[in-house]
């Protein structure tokens, strides 16, 4: 080959490898910054004074004299409204009986509208549900809500050969000539001394249990969950791989039994997390009985069982990459060879073996198919240490999951999801790089 | 016994002057056999890797407190008998022995020998540093720990006595608390001397110790062995046979497994009997 060639190959090859990486690292850009900026929106973001009347409510937090005069000041626009309604209502009973069946059922929109945008209306009865008893907490959810109240949305199907198409009529016009069509620009006009739109730090989402759901509240229960599932399965996992690690390169005789073992150890580190948490339900639940029904100890069981061979591998091959000469030093000095594997070979493989064992943790901690039978649970507060034995927790990853597909209202809760995802993600990352760290400090320290 | 009590004193009574060889000198091979001062003593003794005789048949004496050099091409199974002395080969799965390997008069391969009680009494040195990656102290330390010495003061004491012996202490007393892979190769060669000698073996294995280092350090370990003469037995495996004839009493050629012959230094240097080492010692073939 001609210097030439060799120099394009060369080339090539290194233009393709950058644009391998590029390709990489804007994939996860697409993916991280959405998640990032959304799940960051979960803890700042524009709050109004509802969002306040929920905290001082349910968790007896902030300053209740400020939230008193701002309650009084916001319900002095509101009660405008509210007359404005009572004004209408009266204006109803006067009106003729088709008129007044058609704007009945419009008025009956209009209220709804207003319940969800400023929470219930004077007269109302107390609703059951929290989710019922505030407006919108969220500014930029106040906006979508005051978009309903101003238009109302119809769909068009004129045409059948296409899709409907939704399209807005403004409820402003639709009212033209009654009293209430001065409630639409005063609204509009006025949604700000309403809301008291603040901008807002809400670290609680991290701390608080959820209320109603997740409609309001935080997601500490969930992270809770987490890091109890993911914990307890390393504490299963990681000593049991280690002493199996220990005996695969140190004690096994080299033979069929062995190399049988090796191929079942990787074959497992293969199977599908699906197959595991079937698994999970079946032996640990349905036979070995540890508890009732779905619990803690279950899933970081079945997580265990799932990340066991994962811990093996990585400590198969950190045992083996010690020097030979660190073995053959300490059996010289008279040291038996279990003595050997625990003060020379195990410390000196401790940088391979933590970093297999923390991948394993944020892989555990990830991990949703594995929980669904075994632990998971979508509404829940967080349990006590006490609880694990019997009780199943909420969990990030199933809850993400839930949220964003199974619960009523996934559209409204967009933040809370977003904030779930970037908090998982900040988890698996920080275990990550605190494996990255541990290594380099253990690394550093054995080699001087 | 006797003889080596005798001789050392004849060292220390010349006070300043580097004792030479010629002091050491050991008695002919007939008085050695008849002595009873074997420490090492070989019977028929043959090395196996698998079904590959690697050593064979080597019968011989090593003597207690005296140096001996082993040397040999490549390949000659040298190493192999070496490291049989304190059953590294275990290492090797499909090793296996035939003969007898006395220490003291007991086997060595024998079914009831603590291999770990042998190890402690026969101590080597590598070819490679292999310092543990741990502090200097602690590598001293390590041997001692094992065989239950965990008060600090006494440890301290070893570790200084150790390093002293292997003539490193003052290059490394203000930073025995530093790792010891910070250490050149040479100074880390003479920390495993002293993490062997820490132990208090009775016998130094040394395999090829100074190949992996340069002169400077390959002399100071050779001043080392001189130092270490009458207080252990040592048995030094090397290629260079400037520095078995420099450093050793006794030497023992092997070639293809085979003992060809054991000797006096100076006389195995000087007036082979076997033309093959005849052959080796002046460079004919290696």
């Amino acid at each position: 080959m001609n210097i030439g060639t060799r120099k394009i190959l060369d080339r090539s090859f290194t233009a393709v490898g950058i644009g391998s990486i590029v390709v990489m690292a804007l994939a996860l850009m697409i993916v991280v910054v959405p998640i990032v900026y959304n799940g960051i929106g979960a803890v700042f973001f524009t709050g109004t004074v509802e969002h306040r009347k929920m905290l001082h409510a349910e968790f007896k937090r902030g300053d209740s004299q400020n939230l008193d005069s701002e309650v009084a000041s916001t319900d002095r626009y509101r009660a405008k409204v509210y007359d404005m309604l009572t004004g209408f209502e009266a204006e109803l009973e006067t009106m003729a009986p088709e008129k007044k069946t058609e704007y009945t059922a419009k008025y009956a929109q209009v209220q709804s509208a207003l319940r969800a945008l400023l929470g219930p209306l004077p007269g109302d009865p107390e609703p059951m549900l929290t989710r019922f008893k505030y407006g919108q907490t969220r500014w930029e959810k106040a906006e979508e809500k005051l978009h309903d109240l101003l238009y109302e949305s119809k769909w068009d199907n004129s045409n059948s050969s296409v899709m409907s198409k939704e399209f807005f009529v403004s409820r402003a016009i639709s009212f033209e000539g009654t009293s209430l069509a001065r409630l639409f620009p005063y609204v509009k006009e006025n949604l700000e001394n309403m809301l008291h739109p603040e901008f807002t730090f809400y670290w609680g989402f991290i701390t608080d249990s959820s209320v109603d759901s997740h409609f309001f509240g935080g997601i500490w229960p969930e992270i809770q969950g987490t890091f109890f599932l993911a914990i307890g399965a390393m504490l299963f996992a990681f000593p049991l791989g280690v002493v199996a690690a220990v005996y695969f390169t140190e004690y096994a005789k080299p033979g069929f039994l062995n190399s049988m073992l090796r191929s079942a150890n990787s074959t497992l580190a293969g199977v599908p997390s699906i197959v595991f948490g079937m698994f999970g339900l079946a032996f640990f639940i349905n036979t070995m009985k540890v508890s009732e029904s779905k619990s803690v100890i279950a899933g970081a069981l079945t997580l265990a069982i799932m990340i066991l061979p994962t811990i093996i591998r990585a400590a198969e091959e950190a045992i083996l990459a010690v020097p030979k000469t660190y073995r053959e030093a300490s059996l010289s000095l008279g040291s038996s060879k279990w003595n050997t594997i625990a003060t020379v070979i195990l410390p000196a493989a401790l940088p391979g073996i933590l970093t297999g064992g923390v991948i394993s943790l944020g892989r555990a901690a990830g991990e949703t198919a594995p929980i669904i039978f075994t632990a998971a649970v979508s509404v829940g507060s967080a349990i006590g240490l006490a609880d694990v034995f019997s009780s199943p927790t909420p969990a990030l990853s199933w809850n993400i999951y839930n949220l964003a597909s199974e619960h009523e209202a996934a559209a409204q809760l967009r933040h809370v999801q977003y904030g779930m995802v970037l908090a998982l993600v900040t988890i698996v990352l920080l275990l990550n790089l605190s494996a990255i760290v541990l290594r380099a400090r253990i690394s550093k320290k054995l080699k001087c | 016994m006797l003889m080596t009590t005798d001789m050392r004193k004849t060292s220390e009574s010349v006070p300043g002057q580097k004792s030479t060889r010629e002091i050491y000198l050991p008695p002919q091979r007939s008085t050695i056999t008849g002595g009873g001062n074997a420490h090492i003593a070989a019977k028929e003794f043959s090395i196996y890797y698998g079904e590959f005789e690697a050593v064979k048949k080597v019968s011989a004496d090593i003597l207690s407190k005296y140096v001996t050099a082993i040397i040999g091409p490549s390949g000659c199974g040298k190493s192999t008998f070496l490291r049989a002395i304190n059953r590294m080969n275990d290492l090797i799965p499909s090793c296996h022995t035939t003969g007898a390997l006395l220490f003291d008069g007991e086997d060595i391969y024998g079914k009831f020998t603590d291999e770990v009680l042998l190890r402690k009494k026969v101590g080597m040195v590598f070819q490679k540093p292999n310092p543990f990656p741990k502090s200097i102290f602690d590598n001293i330390a390590y041997g001692p720990r094992l065989h239950g010495v965990n008060d600090k003061k006494k440890l301290m004491e070893i570790v200084e006595r150790s390093l002293r012996k292997a003539a490193i202490w003052d290059e490394v007393c203000d930073r025995l608390d530093k790792n010891a892979l910070g250490l050149s190769g040479g100074q880390q060669q003479r920390l495993c001397v002293a993490r062997t000698l820490a132990v208090e073996p009775e016998v130094l294995l040394l395999d090829e110790p100074t190949s992996a280092l340069d002169p400077k350090a390959t002399a100071k370990i050779e001043d080392l062995i001189q130092d270490l003469r009458g207080s252990y037995t040592i048995m030094i495996v090397t290629h260079n046979m400037q520095q078995a004839s420099r450093v050793s009493d006794s030497t023992m050629f092997f070639y293809e497994g085979i003992l060809v012959e054991q000797a006096p230094t100076a006389q195995l240097f000087t007036n082979p009997k076997d033309s093959i080492t005849e052959d080796y010692i002046t460079g004919r073939f290696s």
